[in-house]
């Protein structure tokens, strides 16, 4: 059929492409500035006004001082740790209560998976919460960024509806062959779930990269600082003299300005780079939960 | 009694209670082990804070602890009700939840609209995996390149200078704080709530959009008419829980963007928590003015959804 398009829906579809890709331009463009500014030359950079269209001069002397940095790198390992430790701590539970809460026959499962949600609604607020790991002596330890982020609500109900979803015939042969529910928790139903997995995993694994509210509140020691901490007092403080001091007087300046676009970099950068690799699962993982709880 | 028995159906129910729980445990044994730590998780955590939530009526002292604590009724609620932020943090908490609700959420609902009408498969893709990147950065990061990019010797302001403009101090400035702190959130958050639209939409029947056609709709009706009614019930629900969270703001950012210079406009009843609770330590305070932001929020989520049962066919439960 051949359908003749009118002219207002080629304006139509005209104007929808620009307004979409101005979005586009607007949303990557600060990501781009960033990167070009970061890998310019710090002396050219600062002479420089307005927008970049490609990056002035070239160095990676920011790069450099970044990751000579003592606070940086410190604070990189600290992530690394909370990000590994933290969503290994996070799919051990998440996956015993959604497997439990899963199962049909069991006498209290229903409470408490009413009570787990009414947590949703009911909260308690940030004091009491801060008393609680308080006086369980969690401040000022690593444990304080693990233990009181062990799992999400929203995360266990997507993988409980996941696990739900694994055919009980399967479950029930297992039992026959004499398996239990430890067994099939990780030989049957793990298994057949594994693009859940695997978007539970990244979830986590970004929500422990990225935060910093928590240890903002629970840690005092610059040592157990995670890196999104020390951002903060370089981009959000502007405070970039913890980082000069290998600098010499003169040139003090300019790489203050270019450190700051290195910095945000090497913070941002292992996202981006797995971003594209992963970003169908991202996508999948928010359907899941949209499903239905 | 009489009442109990009627209820229980089936004849394996109505053994006695005790005999149930002995079997239920002995069968589910290795589940409710399995389910021992996220019981704990969920008692510490999460009905632990709710536990130590009457501090607010207490007057809180370490030494003492929460449970020996001298009860003082609703002294500190009506201190802050009574007190000089009241009024401010209130006001700005509104607002700011008030421009989330009227320009962040429609911003999703629109791209999935406008990326629904998009012809090219390719150009469609690369739209959705550019704007859903800002998600995945980091509010540290996104903030710290607001401070750079608006500062008085920023990007912005090198543009506006260029044309001959005059520098803006914008995040000195209480009058810009809203309208930065919303436009950035849009621009982190457009793309990323797109996705669960872009689902409601793919679900729509196409052989109504066959039937419009043949009606002699055009795209733009067939939008209005089909595409937007489709996904209405999403639409809702997210509404609803939105406004549960109504005051739910991101406290974070704003803690992050803030400095004293827009207290003004952007100090909410978050940063106030914070700024009581954890910097001058008044905890039983800062606890009160925390239940009264979470009552507030309970109220609205139950009250969205009361509308909406009574007026269209959805509801959260």
């Amino acid at each position: 059929m051949v359908h003749k398009k009118s002219f207002g829906e080629h304006a139509f579809d005209i104007t929808n492409v620009v307004l979409l890709f101005t979005l586009s331009a607007v949303t990557l463009y600060p990501i781009v500035y960033v990167l070009f500014a970061s890998i310019s030359d710090p002396n050219q950079f600062v002479q420089h006004r307005g927008i970049l269209w490609w990056p002035a001069g070239f160095s990676l002397d920011s790069y450099k001082m970044v990751f000579e940095n003592p606070n940086i790198l410190n604070s990189y390992l600290n992530t690394l740790f909370y990000v590994v430790a933290g969503t290994t701590l996070n799919m051990v539970m998440t996956a015993l209560g959604a497997y439990g809460l899963s199962r049909r026959n069991v006498m209290w499962g229903s409470l408490i998976m009413i009570l787990i949600v009414l947590t949703m609604f009911f909260d308690g607020g940030l004091i009491p919460k801060y008393l609680i790991v308080q006086g369980l002596g969690l401040t000022d330890t690593y444990l304080a960024l693990i233990i009181p982020s062990a799992m999400t609500t929203w995360n266990l109900i997507v993988m409980r509806t996941a696990f739900q979803s694994v055919p009980v015939s399967l479950e029930e042969a297992a039992r026959i062959d004499g398996a239990n529910d430890w067994t099939i928790l990780c030989r049957v139903v793990i298994p057949l779930s594994m693009p859940v997995m695997a978007v539970m995993i990244l979830f986590y694994g970004v929500w422990h990269w990225n935060k910093w509210f928590d240890a903002l509140i629970y840690l005092r020691d610059r040592d157990l600082f995670p890196l999104q901490l020390i951002l903060r007092e370089i981009l959000v403080q502007n405070d970039t003299n913890s980082m000069m001091t290998s600098v010499g007087g003169g040139d003090r300046m300019p790489v203050a300005q270019t450190i700051k676009y290195a910095t945000v970099m090497v913070a941002t950068l292992p996202i981006l780079f797995l971003y594209p690799f992963l970003q169908k699962y991202f996508v999948k993982g928010v359907m899941v939960g949209a499903i239905k709880e | 009694m009489e009442l109990g028995r009627k209820d229980a159906a089936s004849a394996r129910i109505s053994q006695p209670f005790g005999v149930r729980v002995r079997k239920d445990f002995k069968r589910n044994r290795l589940i409710y082990l399995m389910l021992l730590p996220v019981v704990a998780f969920y008692a510490i955590f999460h009905y632990g804070p709710l536990y130590g939530l009457q501090i607010a009526f207490k007057n809180f002292s370490p030494g003492k602890g929460i449970w020996h604590s001298e009860w003082v009724g609703f002294q500190h609620f009506q201190d802050f009700f009574t007190g000089f932020f009241f009024e401010r943090v209130l006001r700005n908490t509104v607002l700011l939840g008030l421009y989330d609700l009227i320009f962040v959420f429609p911003a999703s609902i629109l791209l999935a609209l406008m990326l629904n009408e998009v012809r090219s498969r390719f150009f469609k893709r690369t739209v959705q995996s550019i704007t859903y990147i800002p998600h995945f950065i980091s509010v540290v990061v996104v903030v710290g390149m607001m401070v750079d990019f608006m500062s008085t010797d920023g990007l912005i302001n090198q543009i506006i200078q260029f044309f001959g403009g005059k520098g803006v101090p914008f995040l000195r400035l209480p009058e810009w704080f809203r309208t930065l702190f919303t436009t950035s959130a849009i621009w982190q958050g457009v793309g990323w709530g797109s996705i669960i639209y872009l689902a409601a939409i793919s679900n729509i029947d196409p052989s109504l959009y066959e039937a419009a056609k043949v009606d002699g709709a055009g795209r733009w009706k067939q939008m209005l008419r089909i595409t937007l009614p489709g996904i209405m019930p999403t639409v809702i629900i997210l509404f609803i829980l939105r406004i549960g969270s109504f005051m739910v703001l991101q406290d974070e950012k704003i803690l992050l963007m803030y400095n004293p210079s827009t207290y003004e406009t952007a100090d909410v009843i978050g940063t106030y928590v914070y700024r009581k609770g954890i910097l001058e330590a008044s905890y039983s305070y800062a606890a009160a003015v925390g239940m009264f932001n979470s009552l507030i929020n309970m109220a609205l989520l139950l009250g969205a959804n009361y509308i909406s049962k009574r007026y269209s066919d959805t509801k959260l439960w």
